[in-house]
């Protein structure tokens, strides 16, 4: 019996250290340079505010802590999109004025694996800019470095919240470089194949309401401006 | 006693590793495909919106918004942006994804009228359509790009709005539908 008890006690240690080197893994999600800042073309940058409250809509299932926005909208209770959620905001240039609208679904993947380290998400960017053309970005992005920095420690807090200063690349593929595919369709983006990068600055989180202040941005190149 | 304690404590990593590589985090819900084979190659696939109780959100100056607490932004570039957000069902009436619609006529863009359809379980189709509908009522249009199961596929994407569901089909609460047919073929040169 002792040595039973003693077997489960190390069982129980040996898991909680293995998950304890999982999530302190140094090698996880080490990207912090984007690919792009090398590649030497035009870029086109766009910003937008990743708080639900300030988007015109983000919707999700309902029953997370992140709530709808507006309240009254229909949410995504379905379990075929239950996984899902959706951004309707506004896209700001580096500026700060509106280009345009950006509708972003994401789902969560099942290629996530917390062996490997990465929280991946399948994401695809709606993008309607009047004054430029419309395209569409399809990513995978891995939040596991988001999640390790700013959402386990908010509600670890005893204040359930997390303030500071953080910028990550949250773009993982599906391209070779780790950067995101983009297809325009009309205007200046007609018929152009490029690639992008998306990234996070985040300032405020409550384990309670979701971000508080964080800005994503959503950097394309080789399109001609 | 010690030595229990240690292999316990190799063990109950081997464990941990071992449930973590063969329980998935991730476990989408997933519905049967409902495909057709089309004569020529290729395929069919059918998806729909019911009117009005599918659309989450729509948004443009002038239009009633859905729903009623949606503040549309007063940026002038947007001018006559119509955004909108639908459930999508598929032949069988089930929720299978999400899509939005765009339309708008920019400066620089002309007319525009897209589609972005977002299966969860399988990918994404941006699809390009037509401003003008034809005579049939169809909007015609193309597959401009796909993700995962969609990524290597090229074809034609059609929309069309049925209007009097309930009259002719009998259904409660369903005042119209749009309707999305793609008719899709593998292309050889979009395989990397």
């Amino acid at each position: 019996m002792k040595h039973v008890l003693s077997w489960l006690a190390g069982a129980i240690v040996g898991a909680l250290l293995f998950l304890a080197v999982l999530y302190y893994n140094p090698l996880a999600n080490k990207l912090t340079v984007s690919p792009l800042a090398v590649s030497g073309q035009p870029l086109i940058d766009l910003s937008y505010s990743t708080v639900p409250a300030e988007a015109i809509a983000f919707i999700n299932h309902g029953d997370s802590r992140i709530a709808p926005s507006p309240a009254s909208i229909s949410e995504l209770w379905e379990p075929t999109i239950r996984n899902t959620t959706a951004l309707v905001t506004l896209l700001t240039n580096s500026r700060g004025n509106v280009e345009g609208i950006g509708i972003k679904f994401a789902s969560t993947s099942e290629r996530t694996s917390l062996l490997k380290g990465v929280a991946l998400i399948d994401s695809a960017w709606h993008v309607y800019l009047p004054e430029r053309g419309s395209l569409f970005i399809d990513q995978t992005e891995n939040m596991w470095s988001y999640a390790r920095n700013i959402v386990l420690p908010a509600r670890w807090s005893s204040a359930d919240s997390w303030k500071g200063t953080w910028y990550g690349i949250t773009t993982a593929g599906p391209n070779a470089l780790g950067t995101a595919r983009v297809s325009g369709s009309s205007g200046r983006f007609a018929g152009i194949t490029t690639e992008a990068v998306e990234a996070i600055n985040a300032r405020a989180y409550s384990a309670l309401q979701g971000p508080v202040s964080a800005t994503g941005s959503i950097t394309i190149v080789a399109v001609a401006d | 006693m010690f030595k229990t304690f240690i292999i316990g404590i190799v063990s109950g990593g081997i464990l941990a590793a071992v449930l973590l590589y063969f329980v998935p985090v991730v476990d989408q819900h997933r519905e049967a495909s409902l495909i057709s084979v089309q004569p020529n190659g290729g395929n069919t696939e059918a998806f729909h919106v019911n009117l009005p109780d599918d659309r989450i959100l729509a948004g443009a100056v002038g239009i009633e918004p859905v729903p009623a607490t949606l503040e549309w932004p007063a940026a002038p570039v947007l001018g006559d942006t119509q955004a909108e957000l639908f459930k999508l069902r598929n032949r069988d009436d089930v929720v299978v994804g999400v899509a939005s619609r765009i339309f708008g006529t920019g400066t620089a863009s002309g007319t525009v009228v897209e589609w972005t359809l977002h299966l969860p379980a399988r990918g994404t189709l941006y699809v390009n359509l037509q401003p003008q509908a034809e005579d049939s009522g169809f909007r015609s249009g193309s597959l401009r790009a796909g993700t995962r199961e969609f990524a290597s596929l090229t074809g034609s994407v059609n929309e069309r709005f049925i209007g009097n569901v309930e009259e002719q089909d009998g259904e409660d609460n369903v005042e119209g539908r749009i309707e999305l047919v793609t008719a899709l073929v593998g292309s050889s040169e979009r395989i990397e």
